[in-house]
């Protein structure tokens, strides 16, 4: 990966699941060692301070799988991770980092809290399909200017995601505080969207079907549109002429225009749809949440997007499995702040440590895959150091 | 809106910040990229806090500071050039790491989730009165500093001569330009980039310190993102000392003026995005050409 004025080749630097045989098992064992690592790291921690690291854990997986309403928390915060998620690793399977998932879904809900603010009057029909399109377009219109910037200019993307991350925050804020504040009231936040904008709550639906979510749970339909949303990512990826020279492109950029690909294009497209399903972030924060915008209300979803993509390695059904895990320490730390002596903050250190392991235990399978493969042909490693 | 005060408020603004831009410098120049920069202010803020607070001495918390820095720095250096995993994720989650454990830790000290109790600053410096008018009159001018606000006017200065004036600055640059080059003349790459890691960490543990000593306390996530803002304005500077330095001062000077403009017509919103948005003009090659170190970000 290189910084700003570099063109040619970028190699994603972290490995897609495109790992065949014995490789994807060992790649594939990777992130769950990493995982369980990270635990131990917390569970030290844990004991460092004189807790019990048992009953740590225990009341943490209890929080997130003791209970029917517990289950729906993890869902509910698992949600806005798989579309930071998705977000994460669709760009990069195109090579591209996209660290500005935290701007494009604030724009993206800024979108969609303005748009239903516009249409007081419309049926849910067409209000909830158009809002959910304008969460995806305000994301996309904010990491399209950093995609347009890297394939005009050749100016990195990591550098402009980040700085639209603050412009994004402060944009909003802004317009929240100054503009579209709630008539009369305190909170920098907008008057909330009409009912017919409103995602359903799911736990009406899983009461029917003999399940016993409680109303108060905040599961909402969102959580379906991010199933739908995984599976989109995989389809463009893997059933689309454009996902195919999104892929190509990830893997050698020269090769990819050599071979007739419009590498500008689709480095844009990319960009365009990973910002996409970042700014559906809003479908659960505003459409089946909070129901309006809030000034500065993520905190730090986008980042976590980017663990989440990193653990589930790039593919849109790993994302899902990551959000999930994530979804489970988040509701579980909830539990652990109130039952026992230690702040929760030590599972955001968990979730740090098990970035950073799972850089690092991915970096040392590829270095042993490429070993092996360059066993019948040594020069292949040479030209791997270099 | 160029009162004294606001000039006054505009150096401090800026002290951590080019602190901080010095060392992602000398991280960069050695051809790693430093987003860790962000977290390394805050664990550097929190550790001159915690020194302080047992010690009653604020220049055993700006020890602690630098140390911090440094052990921070230290994990960006194994995982990036001893493993050579990606040094953006790397930073990534260095920055979650120390918003997790500072807050964590200010917990278990403390018992409170987000701040310390106050504790001594650091006392200004100037010349005694007695040393006659000459005396005075640099006091008038440019004395009633903490300490820091001199020493990282110092250090401007210092990675200076050392980047353009010394072998090791030489090897550095090289190292962040060609480390293939490097390496051929028997220069070890791996020992010039964990030099360029840690000093940036000391430097960035030193910035955190100054911005924690000079609100006598810690406060959790108060990084705010200035390790991000100091990454811009090194690249502002066009990866040099000098001016990386003065792009921190027109974002403190930035900083400042925003804070005056609270509740004033101009929104203060919109200042508050001028480094950013001065940042992406600059990449996009408006103010000439910017060009970073033709070895960054690449593992070697």
């Amino acid at each position: 990966m290189s910084l700003p004025g570099a063109s040619g080749t970028t190699t994603p630097a972290v490995e897609t699941v495109e790992t065949a045989g014995t490789g994807r098992i060992v790649s594939l064992l990777a992130p769950l060692v990493a995982v369980l690592a990270a635990f131990l790291v917390g569970g030290l921690v844990v004991a460092a301070i004189g807790e019990s690291p048992l009953e740590f854990y225990s009341i943490l997986f209890r929080g997130a799988f003791g209970s029917v309403d517990g289950v729906g928390l993890v869902l509910f915060n698992a949600t806005p991770l798989i579309f930071a998620g998705l977000a994460v690793a669709f760009a990069f399977r195109s090579g591209l980092f996209n660290i500005g998932g935290e701007g494009q879904l604030y724009i993206g809900s800024f979108v969609c809290a303005w748009m239903a603010l516009q249409m007081p009057a419309a049926p849910a029909v067409l209000l909830i399909p158009l809002l959910i399109l304008a969460s995806a377009a305000g994301g996309a219109l904010w990491a399209a200017i950093p995609g347009y910037l890297k394939a005009r200019f050749g100016v990195h993307e990591v550098i402009n995601t980040i700085m639209m991350n603050f412009i994004a925050v402060a944009l909003t804020s802004y317009l929240v505080v100054e503009i579209f504040k709630e008539p009369g009231q305190m909170t920098p936040q907008t008057a909330v969207i009409p009912m017919a904008g409103e995602l359903p709550r799911l736990a009406g639906f899983f009461q029917t079907i003999g399940v016993p979510l409680p109303n108060a749970n905040p599961l909402n339909a969102s959580f379906l549109i991010a199933l739908v949303a995984v599976w989109l990512a995989w389809f463009i990826l893997q059933r689309t002429t454009l996902g195919y020279e999104i892929r190509a492109v990830g893997h050698n950029m020269s090769a990819a225009e050599y071979a007739g690909i419009n590498v500008r294009r689709t480095l844009v497209m990319a960009m365009l749809l990973s910002g996409s399903f970042a700014g559906l972030v809003a479908t659960n924060e505003v459409m089946g949440f909070r129901h309006r915008f809030l000034d500065n209300f993520s905190s730090g979803v986008g980042f976590m997007g980017i663990a989440v993509a990193l653990l589930g390695r790039n593919s849109p059904v790993g994302v899902l499995f990551a959000a999930l895990l994530f979804g489970v320490l988040n509701t579980g730390a909830l539990e652990v702040d109130i039952f026992t002596e230690v702040p929760r903050e030590l599972i955001l250190v968990v979730q740090a440590v098990t970035i950073i392991l799972v850089v690092v235990g991915n970096e040392i399978v590829r270095r042993r895959l490429a070993r092996g493969r360059a066993m019948g042909c040594p020069s292949k490693e040479g030209a791997e150091a270099s | 809106m160029f009162e004294l005060v606001v000039l006054d408020s505009a150096l401090r603004m800026a002290t951590p910040l080019i602190l901080a831009s010095l060392g992602g410098l000398f991280s960069e120049r050695s051809g790693v990229v430093n987003i860790a920069l962000e977290g390394i202010l805050l664990t550097g803020a929190f550790a001159s806090i915690l020194a302080t607070y047992y010690t009653g001495d604020p220049w055993v918390g700006v020890a602690a500071g630098i140390f911090a820095g440094i052990l921070v720095s230290l994990i960006h250096a194994a995982v990036t050039v001893i493993f050579k995993a990606d040094q953006i994720v790397s930073g990534v989650a260095i920055n979650l790491l120390a918003a997790g454990a500072t807050q964590f830790l200010t917990w278990i000290t403390w018992g409170s989730s987000s701040n310390s109790p106050p504790v001594v600053g650091m006392a200004p410096w100037s010349l005694p009165e007695a040393w006659g008018p000459v005396a005075r009159g640099i006091n008038v001018v440019i004395g009633h500093y903490p300490p820091l606000v001199y020493v990282a006017l110092v250090a401007v200065a210092a990675a200076h001569v050392v980047l353009w004036h010394t072998p090791f600055g030489l090897r550095l640059r090289a190292t962040g330009e060609h480390p293939g080059a490097v390496d051929a003349i028997g220069v070890s790459v791996r020992k010039m980039r964990f030099a360029g890691i840690l000093l940036s960490g000391a430097l960035a543990g030193l910035g955190g310190a100054f911005l924690a000593l000079n609100t006598h306390q810690f406060v959790k996530n108060m990084s705010a993102g200035r390790g991000y803002i100091a990454l811009a304005a090194m690249i502002f500077g066009k990866w040099n000392p000098v001016g990386a330095a003065l792009a921190c001062l027109l974002f403190g000077y930035a900083e400042a003026v925003q804070m005056g403009l609270q509740g004033q017509q101009v929104p203060s919103q919109f200042v508050q995005m001028i480094p950013y948005v001065l940042t992406m003009v600059a990449l996009v090659g408006v103010i000439g050409r910017t060009r970073p170190p033709a070895a960054l970000g690449k593992p070697y």
